[in-house]
C-alpha cells in the first residue's frame, strides 16, 4: 500500500546537517569560564564596584553571552542553543551554592568564636546586653524540653493516623478526608499554628506564656510530616509479610505491632526525626507562645521559657557586637543540632532501607 | 538514501568491563540484517553503537570503526547528535513521547532539524504515518496523545516518527518483544515495505522473526558469562537456518542451548 | 503498593470485630486519624472566632486599610499593606528560585559529573533543613551591605522601570531584598523535589530524543520538563507556601513600615508573618486578636496556593505518562 506513496514525488525532504562539522575543542568551557571570571573582576575593579555581587553577576552574564556567541560562529545554532543551556545551569549551580556556603561559612566561623563550654553550661542571668560573656544552657533546656515534649504528643498521634490510613482505613470517606486535611496541615505556616494556640490555651482558657504551650504548637507542626513519612514507609511494607502473618492466625493488631511495624521502623524512625529537626529550628511560635527569658525555667509547664532560635533572635535585636556574638554562637548550636539529626536520620534510612526495586 | 555499514574491528566498553570484542562485518544497504544470539551476547549493545547510542550509557566507550558509506561515524569532528539524526532507532518498548499528540510525535524530529511551514509538515507527517501503515487508523484524531494508542500501534507510531526525518539506516532493538502476535505481524510486514527504502538492522529474540524477516542474519555469542560477545557469524539467512558453517550456530539454531 | 482486594478487608475487618485487641488498636488508630481532623476545625474555628472578635471592632475597612492601630479608639487597622507585602516579596521570591531551582535540579539529575551529583543532593537536603532564623541573620548582616551595591545598580540603569526606581536613601532593608533572601531559603526544598522528579524519567523517554538526533538540551525539552511539569508547579507551590508563611527571615532583615510603594528598592512595607512577629509584644488583648484576624487571612492564602497546586496536578495526570 505504501508502494504508491513512494512513487509519488517528494514534495518536501526533511533538511538535515553534515554529519561532522567543526567543534570547539573540550577545554573551551572551562576556558571561556576562566576568561569571563577575569572580565568580571577587572571591570569590577576598573569601576570600583566594591560589592563582589556585580562582578559576579558581570561574570555570569559574559560566561553565557561569549558561549553563545563561540558556538554559533564555530558549531551553529543548535549547539549554541545546547552549550547556553549547560552554561546556564552550570551558572545556576555556582548561583545558588554561593550564597549557600556563605552562609555555612560565616555560621560556623562567627559562631566559633564565642562557642566554648562555659557558653554551652550558662544562661544569660545578669549579663547586660552589652557586655560579653552569658550563655545559652537555659535556651538550649527549653528547646530540647519543647521539642521533647511535641514529639511525645505528635509522634504517636502521626503513627497512629498513619497505621489508620494505610492498614484500617481500606480508602473510606474518613481516610480520604484525613489524608486531604494532613495535606493542608503540612501548608501551615509556623506563625498559623502558634496563633491557634495562642488563641485558644492563652486567650480563651487564660493560660500564661510557657514551653508547653510552645511545644503544643510545635507538635501540630510535626504531625503531618510524621504521618506522611510513616505512611509512605509502611506502604513499602510487602503485602506478602502482612497475609503470611495472619495466615499463622495471628490477631491484625498483634501483626501490625509485630511484623509490619518492625519491617519499616528503620524509615518511620527517620520520618520522625526529620520533623523533629524541622521544629527544632521554628522560631515564630515559640515568639508568641514561650515568651523568651534570660534564666533557666527547667518546668516547661509553669512560666516563660527560653528556646535556641528565639535566643539568636533576641541576641540580634539587641544589636551590641556582644550580643550578636552571641546570636552567632547559638546560631551554630542549632544548626549544628539541626544537622546532627539530620545526618543521624539519613544514615538510619540508607542503613534500614527495606530492599525495593530501585 | 539507504546506506551500506561497513564496521571494521569494534569494541565496545561499560567502564572496565568489555561488552563486545573486535566485530567487523558489513551491512547491505536495502536490505533487513537480523542480529540473534543468547541473552547477554552484546546484540543490542553493537545496535547502540551504530548510531553512538551506546556512549549515552554512562561508563559507556567504543573503539573502531563504523564507515556508513565513505563516512567514519568516530571520526574527529563528527557530531553524535547528526549521527542519530541519521541513523534512526525503534526501541522494545513503544515510547512515544506521552505529553505530545500524535502528530506532534511524528514532527518532534524535524522540528529540530529546522523550520516547516504547516502544509510542509502535515506532508511529511502523513507521508511517515502511511509508510508506517498508521495513518488510516490515526487520521482522525491526530491531536490526541499518543499514549492513548494500542502497544502495536504505539510501536507503528515510533517507527513513523523516526522515518519522518528520513534516515539512511533504520535499526530496531527487539522491536515486536513487547507486542501480541497480530501487532508483532504489522511490524514485520511494515518492515518488509521499508526496506525497500532503508538499511534495516533488527536485533531479536525470536528466530523464526529473524527467519521470516530478514536477508541476513548474524549470529553472536559469548564464551562464558562475564566475558565479552562475539561475531560468530554472519551470512544470507537461508543459508543460517539450514547450513550454518559454524557449529555453535547450529547448537543455537536447533535449540540445543540458550 | 499494599493495596487489598475489598474481599480480603471485609472478612479481615469481620474477623477483626471480635477480638478486643483488634477493637482497641483500630480504635486507638482511628482515634488518632479523627483527632487530626478536630485539630484543623479547632484551627479554623478558633482563628476565625478571634479574628471576628477583632473585626466587628475595626472601625476602618479591614482590607483595604493603610494602617494598623488596634490600640486607637476606636481601633482603626487593616491589612492592605501586609498582603501587598507578601505578594511582592513571595513573587520576587519564586521568579528568581524557581528557575534556579530547576537549573539547580537538572544540573544534579543530568548534567554534574556522577561523582558530584550524590554528595551534591545530600548537601541540598541538608540545605533543606537549616533553620530560618539562620538565614535571617545571615541575611540581616551578610546579604544586605552585599545587596547595597546590586540596588544602586539597578536603580542607575533599570530605574526606568519605576519598580528599580530608588526614591529614598538607606540600606537596602526593602521587599526586593526580603524576596532575594526568601528565593535563597525555597531553592533547597523546590530543588529536592524538582530533583526527584527528573531523576523518576523514565530512561526511554530520553532515548526516544536522543534517537532522533537531539542536543541533550533538545532531550530535556522534549522529554525531561514535560514530564516533569507537574512535579515542578507541586514543587513551586510548596516553596510559594513556604515563602508566605515565613517569619523570622523577614522581620530580621526588614525595616518595617505601613506603606505600600511600587518602588521595591524603598525600605518598608511588610507581611502578614513579619508584622505578627513584630507587632506581637507591645499588643494588648485585642491588639492581639487584630493580628490573629490577619493570621487568618495568611491561612486562607496558604490554603488556596496548595488547593490550586493539587487541582493543577489532578488536571496534569492524564497527561503525565502513567499510563504509557
Amino acid at each position: 500500500m505504501s508502494h504508491a506513496i513512494q512513487e509519488r514525488p517528494v514534495s518536501v525532504a526533511p533538511r538535515r546537517d553534515p554529519l561532522s562539522h567543526a567543534r570547539l575543542p573540550r577545554w573551551t568551557p572551562a576556558a571561556i569560564a576562566a576568561g569571563s571570571i577575569a572580565a568580571g573582576i577587572g571591570i569590577g575593579l576598573g569601576a570600583g564596584w566594591h560589592s563582589k555581587v556585580q562582578w559576579g553577576l558581570i561574570a555570569a552574564l559574559l560566561f553565557v553571552l561569549v558561549t553563545f556567541a563561540v558556538t554559533t560562529k564555530v558549531e551553529g545554532r543548535r549547539q549554541a542553543k545546547d552549550r547556553v543551556a549547560t552554561s546556564l545551569v552550570w551558572v545556576c549551580f555556582v548561583l545558588a551554592v554561593i550564597p549557600l556556603v556563605s552562609l555555612a561559612w560565616v555560621t560556623i566561623s562567627k559562631g566559633a568564636q564565642v562557642l566554648d563550654l562555659y557558653f554551652l553550661t550558662h544562661s544569660m542571668n545578669g549579663v547586660l546586653d552589652a557586655e560579653a560573656g552569658g550563655g545559652v544552657y537555659h535556651a538550649l533546656l527549653g528547646t530540647i524540653e519543647q521539642v521533647g515534649i511535641a514529639t511525645l504528643i505528635a509522634a504517636p498521634i502521626g503513627l497512629l493516623t498513619a497505621v489508620y490510613l494505610v492498614e484500617y482505613a481500606g480508602g473510606g470517606r474518613l481516610a480520604k478526608a484525613v489524608t486531604f486535611f494532613v495535606d493542608v496541615m503540612t501548608g501551615i505556616p509556623s506563625i498559623v499554628a502558634g496563633l491557634f494556640i495562642l488563641a485558644t490555651w492563652n486567650l480563651i482558657l487564660g493560660f500564661g506564656p510557657s514551653g508547653f504551650a510552645g511545644a503544643m504548637a510545635l507538635a501540630i507542626l510535626m504531625m503531618p510530616v510524621v504521618v506522611r513519612s510513616t505512611e509512605e514507609m509502611l506502604k513499602l511494607v510487602p503485602n506478602e509479610l502482612r497475609e503470611a502473618s495472619l495466615a499463622l492466625g495471628i490477631p491484625k493488631w498483634r501483626t501490625i505491632l509485630k511484623v509490619v511495624l518492625p519491617t519499616a521502623i528503620g524509615g518511620i524512625t527517620t520520618g520522625v526525626m526529620l520533623a523533629v529537626a524541622r521544629i527544632t529550628g521554628e522560631t515564630a511560635p515559640v515568639l508568641l507562645l514561650v515568651f523568651g527569658t534570660k534564666l533557666i525555667n527547667p518546668n516547661p509547664f509553669e512560666g516563660a521559657q527560653s528556646s535556641l532560635p528565639l535566643y539568636v533572635y533576641e541576641q540580634y535585636a539587641v544589636g551590641t557586637d556582644a550580643a550578636v556574638a552571641r546570636a552567632w554562637a547559638a546560631a551554630l548550636v542549632l544548626i549544628a543540632f539541626v544537622m546532627i539529626l539530620n545526618m543521624v536520620a539519613r544514615g538510619i534510612a540508607r542503613w534500614k532501607a527495606p530492599k525495593t526495586g530501585r | 538514501m539507504a546506506k551500506r555499514i561497513d564496521v571494521s574491528g569494534l569494541s565496545a566498553y561499560y567502564g572496565a568491563h568489555k561488552a563486545i570484542d573486535d566485530i567487523s562485518m558489513t551491512v547491505e544497504p536495502r536490505s533487513v540484517t537480523a542480529f540473534i544470539g543468547p541473552s547477554g551476547c552484546g546484540k543490542s549493545t553493537f545496535l547502540r553503537t551504530l548510531n553512538r547510542m551506546h556512549e549515552v550509557t554512562p561508563g559507556g566507550r567504543v573503539e573502531g570503526k563504523v564507515m556508513l558509506d565513505d563516512e567514519n561515524l568516530y571520526g574527529t569532528n563528527v557530531d553524535p547528535v547528526a549521527v542519530r539524526r541519521t541513523v534512526g532507532m525503534v526501541f522494545q518498548r513503544p515510547n512515544p513521547f506521552p505529553t505530545m499528540s500524535i502528530f506532534d510525535n511524528v514532527a518532534a524530529g524535524l522540528r529540530l532539524n529546522g523550520k516547516y511551514k504547516k502544509s510542509e509538515l502535515s506532508d511529511i507527517v502523513e507521508r511517515s504515518l502511511k509508510g508506517a501503515n498508521l495513518w488510516n487508523e490515526v487520521k482522525d484524531r491526530l491531536n490526541k496523545p499518543g499514549s492513548g494508542l494500542s502497544g502495536g500501534q504505539q510501536q507503528r507510531l515510533c517507527i513513523a516518527r523516526a522515518i519522518a526525518v528520513e534516515p539512511d539506516v533504520l535499526l530496531m532493538d527487539e522491536p515486536c518483544s513487547a507486542l501480541d502476535p497480530i501487532s508483532t505481524l504489522a511490524i514485520e510486514d511494515l518492515i518488509g515495505e521499508l526496506k525497500e527504502r532503508f538499511t534495516i538492522v533488527i536485533v531479536t529474540h525470536n528466530m523464526q522473526q529473524a527467519a521470516r524477516v530478514s536477508d541476513r542474519t548474524a549470529f553472536f555469542n559469548l564464551a562464558a558469562v562475564g566475558q565479552p560477545g562475539k561475531l560468530i557469524e554472519l551470512d544470507d539467512t537461508e543459508r543460517i537456518f539450514s547450513n550454518p558453517s559454524v557449529q555453535a550456530t547450529e547448537d543455537y539454531i536447533s535449540g540445543r542451548f540458550g | 503498593m499494599a493495596t487489598i482486594s475489598p474481599d480480603i478487608q471485609r472478612s479481615r475487618r469481620a474477623k477483626s470485630a471480635t477480638r478486643p485487641g483488634d477493637r482497641i488498636f483500630s480504635g486507638l488508630s482511628k482515634g488518632s486519624g479523627i483527632t487530626l481532623l478536630v485539630i484543623m476545625a479547632a484551627i479554623a474555628v478558633f482563628l476565625t472566632y478571634r479574628a471576628a472578635l477583632a473585626i466587628s471592632e475595626d472601625s476602618t475597612n479591614f482590607f483595604t486599610t493603610f494602617e494598623w492601630n488596634p490600640a486607637n479608639t476606636p481601633p482603626v487597622f487593616g491589612i492592605a499593606v501586609l498582603a501587598f507585602g507578601t505578594l511582592v516579596s513571595s513573587v520576587i521570591a519564586m521568579v528568581i528560585a524557581v528557575p534556579v531551582a530547576i537549573g539547580i535540579a537538572l544540573f544534579i539529575s543530568h548534567y554534574a559529573p556522577r561523582k558530584l551529583a550524590k554528595p551534591l543532593a545530600y548537601v541540598v537536603d541538608l540545605l533543606a533543613a537549616v533553620p530560618s532564623i539562620i538565614y535571617g541573620l545571615w541575611g540581616a548582616i551578610f546579604l544586605v551591605p552585599y545587596l547595597d551595591g546590586l540596588n544602586k545598580w539597578l536603580d542607575q540603569f533599570m530605574g526606568w522601570t519605576y519598580i528599580f526606581d530608588k526614591s529614598q536613601d538607606g540600606v537596602a532593608r526593602n521587599l526586593f531584598t526580603v524576596g532575594i533572601l526568601l528565593a535563597i531559603m525555597i531553592l533547597p526544598i523546590i530543588t529536592n523535589v524538582t530533583r526527584e522528579v527528573f531523576l523518576q524519567v523514565p530512561k526511554m523517554h530520553e532515548e526516544a530524543a536522543l534517537a532522533l538526533g537531539a542536543t541533550r538540551w533538545e532531550v530535556i525539552r522534549m522529554s525531561v520538563l514535560p514530564f516533569g511539569r507537574s512535579g515542578i508547579i507541586s514543587a513551586s507551590m510548596l516553596g510559594l507556601g513556604r515563602a508566605l508563611g515565613e517569619t523570622m527571615a523577614v522581620a530580621v532583615v526588614l525595616s518595617p513600615s505601613f506603606v505600600i510603594s511600587g518602588h521595591l528598592l524603598d525600605p518598608g512595607g511588610g507581611t502578614f508573618a513579619q508584622n505578627i512577629a513584630a507587632k506581637f509584644n507591645e499588643a494588648n488583648e485585642f491588639g492581639r486578636d487584630a493580628l490573629i484576624a490577619s493570621g487568618l487571612v495568611l491561612f486562607a492564602i496558604t490554603l488556596l496556593v496548595n488547593g490550586a497546586a493539587r487541582w493543577i496536578i489532578g488536571r496534569r495526570k492524564e497527561y503525565s505518562g502513567a499510563a504509557a
